[in-house]
């Protein structure tokens, strides 16, 4: 009978111990609540813990960074355009009493992260023109339009002084006080997406379309312009090139011409009379054949000794 | 196949025909031992107990894995490729986290049949991921890709909770941080420059979170502009094609003739030098022509003008087709020439 006493004995032992101990994962931490009240420090570290069994219960939050994933909401900015935000939050449950106190569990705390940080998004988004929010820094921006025309682009959308950090930043310093009651702390606010809504993304949408097909005109604006301009220079080198030609032919003639009178003045100014004498023999030469009819009169030098030869010499 | 699948049914059959009398021998022997030994039934649960306990006493790590063990729930050590041991369960508790492997998250797509002709889920599906604003306030499409892999186990394992959300988000957040400062323009030709820039920054973002994941690479689909505005976008591309056909046609135009022309004019040129040369050569011939007749004229005048003129004479007149000797003493020749006549006559 002994040692059947002593087998219940360890057995009644073994139970006890298995539900008093229990262990917090390396992602968890726990407090021990008794009767639905918190008793003693919330345990932080992993590791094995015992607990009075069956009116002392265990609960464990997570100590890991969790996620608040915001719900898309339809935001005006500064400017008045009406823009989709969807924001993200990283935080962690760091007093893990108070968070059992004040919003017991994720779903609560999911409710009052929802109230805080959509108002703290709603707040910055609004008190900033849309340049702010997509923008981070000002760094230039290279684009087809400024090929076009410089000066619009930086002036249409305007500096930026704050940039999305800054005003991620900010939502975080506004919603961080008002967490703080709730055991959490928000570590970062994140602005995951920005579009316009659907009206504002179609007035866009035009506005892209009419920017491109302005450039578009200005290329082919450009592409004539260019083309006439070779055009141009087709004409006038044409006129250029064969006038240079014409004037380069003429004077160089005339400079032979000039030359060509020198010699020949030089020359047939020796005897001028002898000059005539024999050009005007070669003329006859050149200038007389079968189509020429020749009256000869016996008077002439050529046929005065037809007559007489007597008589000739004596005229002579 | 089918003959294989009967092999294996018959092979089946013959093991479960010599299976269950080995069982029942098993629990011959079993009955037999509790009269030998004293406890014998206790012993044989134990043993399972001793069974069930060393099997999770040990476990394998792939090649690409390391294995983080946590003994009651806290973290001991981390354990190499291979086989390892640990406590029992309950006690440890092995996670094996595979460290060498690339993962890839896709944004804006998803790959729904990858291979060789890879096929992607509807562009349209997805939009919401990769449509975002410009810094010039356009709108753009950016599909992406995110290669990476666990670098830091037990980061891994415990400082997140929800690992793969809390990725996708800070990669899409900080992928619009890039996107959003650079204008359509660049983001639709700069792609290599924004993953450069998104991989550092993001990588950045994952260390402060202590996501104890390495980027590997992020990789950029084709960025483009919205469906709607793209005929606008190309109508771009066309018009500067048009621009360049233009210039190269007015281009062509000039080639046509200006070469030609400048070849003329050096035609023009070389003919009025040829013109140039030759006249003055013929002057000089002429010059030295008439100096050296006249040197030797001057010596005899008289009688070389009369040679000169004579042989001049010689040369022309039976050239000529008509000669007509006029008397001093007929005075009235010209009445009895009919020129017109001789004219035709000629004909």
């Amino acid at each position: 009978m002994k040692v059947k006493f002593l087998w219940i004995f360890l057995a009644i032992a073994l139970i006890a111990v298995y539900s008093s101990a229990f262990t917090v994962d390396e992602t968890e931490q726990a407090i021990i609540t008794q009767f639905g009240k918190p008793v003693g420090q919330p345990i932080k570290k992993p590791g094995l813990y015992f607990k009075i069994p069956v009116i002392q219960l265990a609960t464990y939050f997570p100590k890991n960074l969790l996620n608040w994933d915001g719900e898309p909401g339809q935001v005006p900015t500064l400017d008045k355009t009406y823009i989709w935000v969807d924001t993200f939050a990283l935080w962690k449950i760091v007093d893990p009493l108070k968070f059992f106190e004040t919003v017991n569990n994720l779903t609560g705390a999911q409710g009052r992260l929802d109230d805080i940080l959509d108002a703290a998004v709603r707040n910055l988004i609004t008190s900033f023109p849309l340049i702010e929010t997509v923008r981070e820094t000002n760094r230039n921006l290279t684009s087809l339009s400024m090929m076009v025309d410089q000066q619009k682009i930086g002036g249409s959308l305007g500096k930026v002084t704050m940039g999305r950090k800054k005003i991620t930043l900010a939502m975080l310093a506004q919603a961080e006080p008002k967490v703080e009651k709730f055991g959490i702390k928000l570590i970062d606010v994140k602005i995951k997406r920005v579009n316009y809504v659907e009206s504002v993304r179609k007035s866009v949408y035009g506005r892209m379309i009419a920017e491109r097909q302005q450039i578009a005109e200005k290329f082919r604006s450009e592409g004539k312009g260019e083309a006439k301009m070779i055009e141009g220079d087709r004409d006038r080198d044409l006129k250029r090139i064969t006038s240079e030609a014409y004037r380069t032919a003429q004077e160089t003639k005339g400079k032979a011409d000039a030359q060509m009178t020198l010699i020949y003045a030089q020359a047939y100014n020796k005897d001028p009379e002898f000059y005539s004498f024999v050009k005007s023999l070669e003329t006859y030469e050149r200038g007389l054949d079968k189509d020429s009819y020749l009256l000869l009169s016996t008077k002439s030098d050529l046929l005065k000794y037809f007559e007489q030869y007597e008589k000739a010499a004596a005229v002579k | 196949m089918a003959w294989d699948w009967e092999k294996l049914q018959q092979q089946k059959k013959s093991h479960g025909g010599a299976g269950p009398p080995k069982v029942d021998e098993m629990f011959e022997k079993i009955k037999g031992m509790r009269g030998k030994f004293p406890g014998g039934a206790w012993m044989i649960v134990v043993a399972i107990i001793i069974i069930l306990v060393g099997s999770s006493c040990f476990f394998t790590v792939g090649v690409d894995e390391v294995g983080v063990v946590q003994r009651f729930g806290k973290y001991v050590r981390t354990t190499p490729p291979g086989l390892n041991f640990k406590l029992p369960s309950g006690i440890e508790k092995a996670t094996k986290v595979p460290v060498r492997h690339i993962f890839k998250e896709e944004f804006g797509f998803r790959t729904l049949e990858a291979g060789v002709r890879t096929r992607y889920a509807a562009g349209s599906a997805y939009l919401n991921e990769s449509l975002m604003l410009t810094g010039d306030l356009n709108v753009a499409v950016v599909p992406w890709v995110l290669q990476y892999r666990i670098n830091k186990p037990y980061d891994y394992l415990f400082k997140v909770r929800d690992v793969n959300g809390i990725l996708r988000d800070l990669t899409e957040a900080t992928m619009r941080g890039v996107v959003g400062d650079r204008s359509i323009n660049d983001v639709i030709s700069k792609r290599e420059e924004i993953a450069v820039e998104a991989n550092v920054a993001l990588q950045k973002e994952l260390d402060e979170a202590q996501l104890g994941i390495k980027v590997v690479t992020i990789e950029m689909k084709k960025t483009n502009v919205p469906e709607a505005v793209q005929p606008s976008f190309n109508e771009v591309n066309e018009a500067i094609q048009e621009k360049e056909k233009m210039i190269y046609q007015a281009k062509r135009a000039y080639n046509e003739v200006i070469p030609e022309a400048k070849g003329n004019a050096a035609k023009t040129i070389k003919m009025a030098e040829g013109y140039a040369i030759s006249v003055v050569n013929r002057a000089q011939g002429d010059a030295a022509r008439f100096l050296d007749l006249y040197d030797a004229y001057k010596q005899a005048k008289n009688v070389t003008r009369r040679r000169l003129y004579l042989d001049a004479m010689q040369q022309i007149l039976p050239k000529l087709g008509k000669k007509y000797i006029l008397d001093e003493s007929q005075k009235s020749i010209l009445p009895l020439l009919n020129l017109g006549q001789i004219g035709g006559e000629k004909k």
